[in-house]
């Protein structure tokens, strides 16, 4: 319970280094932050208490291992969360990088020509 | 029998790849390339649409596994019912039209391989999230569209470009990540993710209802921020005109539909079920994004801001009538989107036709351009006809149905605030035909030529589709439409039909 708790916590400041910072950075690390956070949940979801890791071996009972091991599934869900999530944060990076060379200024309020 | 499924998929990704790997040696073959994939997409949607049922295929099954007193199911669930039919065929025939329009609307620049890259690879990420057939599917494709629209909405590396992809990309991953929150906290009551699995748990009750709200309240925040419903709309006009015109119309047309509102009808109609608290918030959402939209769109001079306001508005239309919760008002609302696909793409093309002509997007330094550009400008007010609701266009036909169905939902107030908001459209569009194709010819304009035929022939194709679409409609609603509407819900109203759906998933032989 704690440890949800603690992730949820996590969720908070992640959400709000992306919404109330005005530096760029700091909201890309605020939406770091709230990625991470999501993915912890969804590991700690398949954790079972006393759990094994979840690999299956050759000629093991598949119940047998069901009953021993964590829940594998939210392992692999991670894993392609991770990388959809380095993709993005990539592709956040270089705008800034892009927006910093033109404005010269990591303040969006500052730079901010559109109005939404 | 339906191993062909992973081809929507394959197909554009494929040609994708090929993109990147070909730009070094042939870069003018790539816009060719992203043609023959729309096409080859086209073929594979009719002869999806000719067949009936529910088809479902299990992508690299590598083989099952007995446990407990069930089976393990391995692979990805590709499921194709009716309503991902509907959509299929609308991704390939606007993706079609776009295509061909990218040809010459982008000249032969260094960054054109590149673009046609991200192109398929957005084709490929929407019709992976139509054909899905697990949560965690989903959540994967509607990211690898998300994040090639990002990039697109970039193409320009303009300072405004960018700062509009930048707030696209904060607010979309922020709504991914509620969209993943939202199925961890599925996942973690229930233990499955299967579309179908999930939906007989969440019937038999196996969610606690908080459980349930708080993935409800999510899972409308992510999808409406994709569907750029008010107050969720803020990157749509920035991000929308940014990008070059053929992205512009998929977005519009496409994005915002697939990612949006057939997410929103796959997840809450086939899974979590339509209860009250949802049918209210997505008529309040619907209703503000009506007014909200039409009203911001009246004070711009850009004639792209003034079309990506109005596609926050139309799509608050879909909204009410998904929200009615009944047969016809999921038809309507379909057939409200399948149009606003065809007039949207259409006058998002002829946007970047007329930009080309006059070189400006301002409207007050438009006018005149009818003798200069007619292709041009006969598309482009045949979609203004369209999306303002004259008959016998499209627009009139839907927006007629969506009025029936909120009366016959007994939803009065609704009905008189969406037929205020059609006026409005028609007075935004009277306002935009007059100032750019009508009226006296600035000197400026004197040498103006017409675009290319490439340019103004997909957009022509448009508008007869559109006036077809008007013309046929009851046999669309009839047909493919209804399926569509059939698909997720029962026109008796009681016994959901989504059932057939998780039947056939069950059922499934691989499985």
């Amino acid at each position: 319970m704690t440890f949800y708790a603690l992730t949820l916590a996590l969720l908070g400041v992640g959400l709000y280094g992306l919404l109330a910072k005005r530096n760029m950075l700091k909201k890309v690390l605020g939406l770091v932050i709230l990625d991470y956070a999501v993915n912890l949940l969804l590991v700690a979801v398949g954790y079972r208490a006393g759990g094994g890791a979840p690999i299956l071996l050759p000629g093991e009972d598949p119940a047998a291992f069901a009953a021993g091991s964590v829940d594998p599934l939210p392992q692999a869900l991670v894993l392609t969360s991770i990388v959809i999530g380095l993709g993005a944060t990539m592709l956040l990076v270089a705008m800034v990088l892009r927006l910093h060379q033109r404005y010269g200024t990591l303040d969006v309020d500052r730079m901010d020509r559109l109005k939404g | 029998m339906a191993a062909y499924l992973p081809l929507f998929v394959a197909l554009p990704l494929a040609a994708g790849f090929a993109c990147l790997l070909i730009k070094g040696v042939a870069p003018r073959a790539t816009p060719w390339l992203s043609v023959a994939s729309m096409l080859g997409l086209l073929a594979l949607a009719v002869g999806a649409v000719a067949r009936g049922g529910v088809e479902v295929t299990f992508a690299g099954d590598w083989g099952l596994r007995p446990f407990g007193d069930g089976v393990w199911v391995s692979g990805v669930a590709l499921v194709l019912d009716g309503l991902s039919r509907l959509f299929l065929l609308l991704v390939a025939v606007v993706g079609t039209a776009s295509a061909i329009y990218a040809l010459r609307y982008l000249a032969p620049e260094p960054g054109r391989p590149l673009f046609h890259v991200l192109f398929n690879l957005l084709v490929a990420g929407m019709n992976g999230a139509l054909l899905a057939g697990d949560l965690f599917t989903l959540y994967v494709f509607v990211e690898v569209a998300s994040i090639a629209s990002y990039g697109l909405v970039a193409y320009r590396t303009g300072g405004t470009e960018v700062e509009a992809a930048f707030k696209y990309l904060v607010l979309g991953t922020l709504a991914s990540t509620g969209i993943l929150l939202g199925i961890t906290v599925l996942y973690a009551a229930t233990g499955f993710l299967n579309l179908a699995d999930l939906a007989a748990a969440i019937a038999a009750g196996a969610v606690p209802p908080v459980a349930l709200a708080f993935a409800s309240g999510l899972f409308v925040l992510g999808f409406a921020t994709k569907t750029a419903a008010m107050p969720f709309h803020a990157w749509l006009p920035d991000a929308h005109p940014s990008a070059p015109a053929p992205i512009s119309a998929m977005l519009s047309g496409l994005l915002i539909k697939t990612l949006g509102i057939y997410a929103l009808v796959r997840v809450f109609y086939v899974v979590v079920g339509m209860d009250e608290q949802v049918r209210l918030i997505l008529t309040a959402l619907g209703c503000l994004s009506m007014w909200g939209g039409v009203l911001l769109a009246q004070a711009q001079d850009d004639l792209k801001r003034i079309l990506a306001f109005h596609s926050v508005s139309q799509m608050g239309y879909v909204l009410i009538a998904l929200g009615l919760g009944t047969w016809l008002g999921v038809a309507a609302a379909l057939f409200h989107a399948v149009n606003h696909a065809l007039f949207k793409s259409a006058l998002f093309l002829s946007s970047g036709s007329l930009e080309r002509v006059t070189g400006t997007r301002k409207l007050s330094e438009m006018g005149g351009v009818f003798r200069r550009a007619p292709a041009t400008s006969v598309g482009l007010v045949g979609a203004c006809l369209s999306i303002s609701g004259i008959p016998p266009f499209n627009g009139f036909w839907s927006k007629l149905l969506i009025l029936i169905a909120l009366v016959s939902g007994g939803q009065y107030l609704v009905a008189l605030l969406a037929a205020g908001a059609a006026l409005m459209t028609l007075v935004t569009f009277v306002k935009v035909q007059r100032k750019a194709v009508f009226g006296a010819l600035p000197a400026r304009l004197a040498g103006a030529r017409e675009v290319p035929a490439t340019m103004y022939l997909p957009v022509l194709a448009l508008v007869v589709l559109c006036l077809l679409s008007g013309l046929l409609w009851p046999a669309g609603v009839d047909g493919v439409i209804g399926a569509a509407a059939s698909a997720v819900r029962s026109p008796a109203g009681e016994r959901p039909a989504a059932e057939l759906y998780i039947e056939s998933i069950h059922r499934s032989p691989s499985r």
